[in-house]
């Protein structure tokens, strides 16, 4: 017998396959199998069609693929014996999924099946209706399966239900047709039937609002009643598992109850009693027990409040999580950290459980843990719990340090009460794990300790003798490095004692063997490197005995292949040499960067187009805040804390700015109704900042043209506004502000407050005169329509005439197509051109516009530009 | 198997448990080779226990009463034909 004809039987062909000993040779059984199958199909065999179906379905599960074999399947389907009609569906199911067409074809055949005596085959036709239907299938079909409902066999009823769930997933709309014959479904006693009817229902709830409503108002004291059936029944072999009656069912009333009585403060008083019974009644040494547990506690957190429930609630879950078992304690950490939005007093009585569960042998719960810990921290255990958390830190696994880490950090930075103790904690987790803390972390470090003036000396000798134990961690050389070359001096002089520090003597000698040691480690990296070359300057500034020292160590990178490197030594050491008199006004102490600002941008602003070279303070003059520009963060360091949304960053910026010209500066560079408005500012700005002797200012301009974007524009002006802030430094702004007076407007007396506004001659130049008439609609007294009339005071057309306007953030402004482009001379014609203000803060502010018109004349380009700044008052 | 986001977990790991037990009551010990060799009807039975990812029955012995019923009606076409060809395994 030939082996692989269709005579095989399904046995001998899995045996076959089995016996393959490598991928090849598998590949080769079953492409013979699947040519003989082919064969078949072509032939259409109808006496081993089943046969075929189900190697078919054996080779499917290996992986190859079949869809020939799919109209077998539809063949199978249509033949009347139950025997292929079996078969038959269980191919659909496995061979086909609701993306293939031919799966229409087969509706038909249902349609019929569902309407068949057999109730078996009702029933293999309901299963394959529910597992694969797509939405056009089950729209056809809903009306059978609706009527199946109420079938006479309870199996059938129950298979009818969960298809429907599977119809009204696909099709919504349907939902209003089941809501009836379920909530006659609801009062049945045989348990199948009552938990898809549950099940049913459950899902009507989600989709249709209408529905909840419906079954909120009539079913829910029956639901109760059956709960409390279910719970107090006696014991019956054919529900029972481990000893409780019918969990399953238990179950699914504990969720349906929680969806009726979420939100609604009625069914939850009617579930008070038996959440409380069930709460404390079911055994909890067996899975099944636990489960129906931990739903109850679900449905108790979920629905309205009622005191005494919500404490037993968190019990159990402290109960929880001393079980040995891991599922159930990863499950109560999952549901502790929703309860703290619930009940954070509560949760914070099993503090000490879960610190025990951070350092949990297994790796998911030592993660769930952390975060739950890290929700519970506040500001009085803050203490305590660090310290638990640093000490764990020295043992923990390799994977889990940087998490934890990362949390620490986090912690410390919002809840430190003093800065001693910041820096303490920030301290030992740098001497720890330094390694795998980010650099926002340590910057911010810095930020702290500038801000910190008393404690300049504690800390400098802290990170003395730090770096001295833990010269490996990067993080900790960094930050040794820099605050040794700022406060050295108070280094070696031990200035600023605090009572608890013990005296230690350094000398100026020390301080740089312990720099050259740094730069001469090699697992020291770039950023190590460069942060002590410029320590290094600020020493041979304070020590002037070592200077000579100094200068040999600078000199020994001058050829480094590392272009920072290479350029810093050379730079440093002309410095030394032959810049004695500017060295000391270089490397003076650093003003205190300003921490408001620093956590301001940290939270949620991209990195400007800065140089990011950290720890550099000297490259540019104006130190404070282009050093608090690389500080800047990015990536959000503390997961859990919602950023606050960019829209604070321009709020911040208004209160930088300040200046109501400013402010449209800033306003229209953020968002425009119109591009043209913007481009209008854009080249103002250009234009202006030509004559602004501080180039960085210009890159930033720039920066605003080329990218309009809300975020790096706001950060481009942020360092455009720090050189204006600094007064020392006003010049560009001065330039600025004298670009916007130089185009101000030929001034026209306003004429006040007209109830009809008269129109207004907006600009008048040499060549050009433009005119505004108002109107306003009667009940939208905060938009206003303008009538801009353009007059050619020449004698030559100009062609190509655009207008374009630009309008600060609180209006809005739409400009309708101009009658012509084409303005005649000596004002034979004008152009007109309609516009439409929106004032949002009508009555406050009045309206102010800038305007830019460019036009040819004879061929040549011309462009006109101004600001409007006297419209009417109450515009 | 996948379960959504905000079903009990607890309850699915009684569920497998459910099955497995069913499971074995139909193949008596149950192995793997039997789930390979008569996947078909593990399939059959599975079924009867879950439809559209819920669960159907919560009583084991009428999903067994209703996988013997299936299986005697296959035997009886089978009685009825009486030819090699249905004998599919």
């Amino acid at each position: 017998m030939n082996p692989f004809s269709s005579e095989t039987r399904l046995r001998d062909m899995i045996r076959a396959i089995r016996a393959c000993k490598t991928a090849a040779e598998e590949r080769a059984v079953v492409r013979k199998e699947c040519a003989s199958i082919r064969a078949a199909v072509s032939d259409n065999d109808n006496d081993y069609r089943h046969r075929n179906l189900a190697k078919l379905m054996f080779i499917h599960m290996l992986g190859y693929p079949t869809h020939f074999g799919q109209m077998e399947c539809l063949k199978l389907i249509a033949a009347p014996g139950f025997p292929e009609k079996r078969i038959g569906y269980l191919g659909l199911m496995l061979l086909l999924d609701e993306r293939q067409e031919v799966l229409m074809l087969v509706t038909n055949s249902l349609k019929q099946d569902l309407n068949h005596t057999n109730q078996y085959i009702v029933g293999l036709a309901l299963c394959a209706l529910g597992n694969i239907s797509s939405a056009e299938m089950a729209r056809d079909l809903a009306p059978e399966v609706e009527r199946l409902l109420q079938f006479r066999d309870p199996n059938v009823r129950k298979k009818a239900a969960l298809c429907s769930i599977r119809i009204i997933k696909k099709v919504p709309d349907l939902a209003e047709n089941f809501v009836n014959p379920v909530a006659s479904l609801l009062k049945e006693k045989h348990h199948g039937v009552l938990l898809t009817a549950i099940q049913l229902c459950a899902d009507l709830c989600t989709v249709s609002e209408e529905a909840l409503e419906y079954f909120r108002k009539k079913c829910t004291e029956g639901l109760v009643k059956v709960l409390k059936d279910a719970v107090n029944s006696p014991y019956a072999p054919e529900y029972d598992i481990s000893g409780i009656s019918d969990p399953f069912l238990q179950i699914r009333l504990l969720r349906i109850l929680r969806i009726l009585g979420h939100g609604d403060a009625d069914a939850s008083d009617l579930m008070n009693d038996i959440l409380a019974q069930v709460a404390t009644k079911t055994e909890s040494n067996k899975n099944a027990g636990n489960a129906i547990l931990y739903e109850c506690v679900e449905t108790i957190m979920s629905i309205e409040d009622s005191g005494g429930l919500r404490v037993l609630a968190i019990n159990i879950l402290g109960r929880f999580l001393s079980n040995r078992d891991n599922n159930i304690r990863y499950v109560a950490l999952n549901m502790l950290m929703k309860a703290i939005s619930v009940d954070g007093q509560a949760v914070q009585r099993h503090r000490a459980t879960i610190l025990e569960c951070v350092k949990d042998s297994d790796a998911s719960i030592r993660k769930r843990a952390l975060e739950l810990v890290y929700l519970l921290v506040n500001e009085t255990n803050v203490k305590p719990l660090t310290k638990e958390l640093i000490d764990y830190l020295e043992v923990s696994d390799q994977d889990f340090k940087g998490d934890l880490t990362a949390k620490i950090c986090s912690i410390v930075e919002k809840l430190s009460p003093e800065k001693i103790w910041y820096i303490d904690q920030m301290l030992k987790v740098l001497c720890e794990a330094g390694n795998y803390v980010k650099d926002e972390v340590w910057h911010g470090l810095i930020v702290v300790i500038t801000n910190a003036s008393n404690l300049h000396g504690y800390t400098v000798r802290s990170l003395y003798r730090a770096i001295q134990t833990s010269g490996d961690q990067e993080a900790v050389v960094r930050v040794a490095v820099w605050c040794i070359g700022e406060y050295g001096d108070l280094l070696v002089n031990n200035i600023g004692m605090l009572e608890l520090e013990e005296p230690i003597t350094v000398t100026e000698n020390d301080t740089v063997d312990v720099i050259e040691v740094a730069i001469k480690h090699h697992t020291s990296d770039l950023t190590t490197r460069a942060m002590c070359l410029t320590a290094l300057l600020k020493l041979s500034s304070r020590f002037p005995s070592c200077s000579q020292r100094i200068k040999d160590i600078v000199n020994q990178s001058k050829g480094s292949l590392l272009l920072e490197l290479q350029q810093r030594s050379i730079e440093f050491d002309s410095i030394i040499e032959k810049h004695q008199n500017l060295r000391s006004a270089l490397v003076e102490r650093m003003p205190v960067l300003d921490e408001a600002t620093y956590s301001g941008r940290r939270a949620g602003s991209l990195p400007a187009a800065v140089s990011t070279s950290q720890g550099n303070p000297l490259q540019i003059p104006n130190g404070v805040h282009k050093t608090a520009a690389p500080l800047l963060d990015l990536l959000d360091l503390s997961a859990d804390d919602p950023a606050p949304q960019s829209s604070s960053s321009p709020n911040f910026l208004q209160d930088l700015l300040g200046g109501d010209i400013l402010s449209s500066v800033s306003q229209s560079g953020t968002t425009q109704p119109q591009k043209s408005g913007a481009d209008v500012l854009l080249d103002l700005l250009s234009t202006g900042s030509s004559l602004a002797q501080n180039g960085s200012s210009t890159a930033d301009i720039l920066l605003i043209s080329q990218d309009n974007k809300n975020k790096t524009s706001v950060n481009a002006l942020d360092s455009l506004s720090s050189p204006m802030a600094n007064s020392a430094q006003s010049l560009p702004a001065s330039s600025i502000m004298d670009l916007l007076d130089g185009f101000g407007p030929s001034p026209t007396v306003p004429n006040d407050n007209g109830p009809a506004y008269p129109p207004l001659v907006a600009f008048e130049s040499s060549s050009l005169s433009l005119v505004f008439n108002f109107s306003k609609q009667p009940g939208s007294p905060h938009i206003t329509q303008i009538e801009a009339n353009f007059t050619n005071k020449s004698s030559d057309i100009y062609t190509d005439f655009i207008f374009q306007a630009a309008v600060p953030k609180f209006l809005q402004l739409h400009l309708e197509p101009a009658s012509s482009n084409t303005l005649p001379g000596s004002g034979n014609g004008s152009i007109t051109q309609k516009l439409r203000v929106t004032n949002n803060q009508h009555g406050k502010k009045s309206l102010v516009m800038r305007i830019r018109i460019s036009y040819k004349l004879n061929n040549k380009d011309m462009l006109e530009e101004g600001q409007i700044s006297n419209f009417p008052r109450d515009l | 198997m996948c379960v959504n986001q905000e079903d009990n977990e607890l309850e699915i790991l009684e569920i497998i448990q459910y099955f497995v037990e069913t499971l074995n009551r139909y193949f008596g010990s149950v192995c793997e080779l039997d789930l390979i060799f008569h996947f078909h009807q593990t399939y059959y039975i599975l079924d009867e226990i879950l439809i559209a990812g819920e669960l159907q029955e919560s009583s084991k012995t009428t999903v067994h009463r209703q996988i013997d019923a299936q299986d005697s009606l296959v035997e009886a076409a089978k009685e009825k034909e009486n030819t090699v060809s249905y004998i599919i395994a």
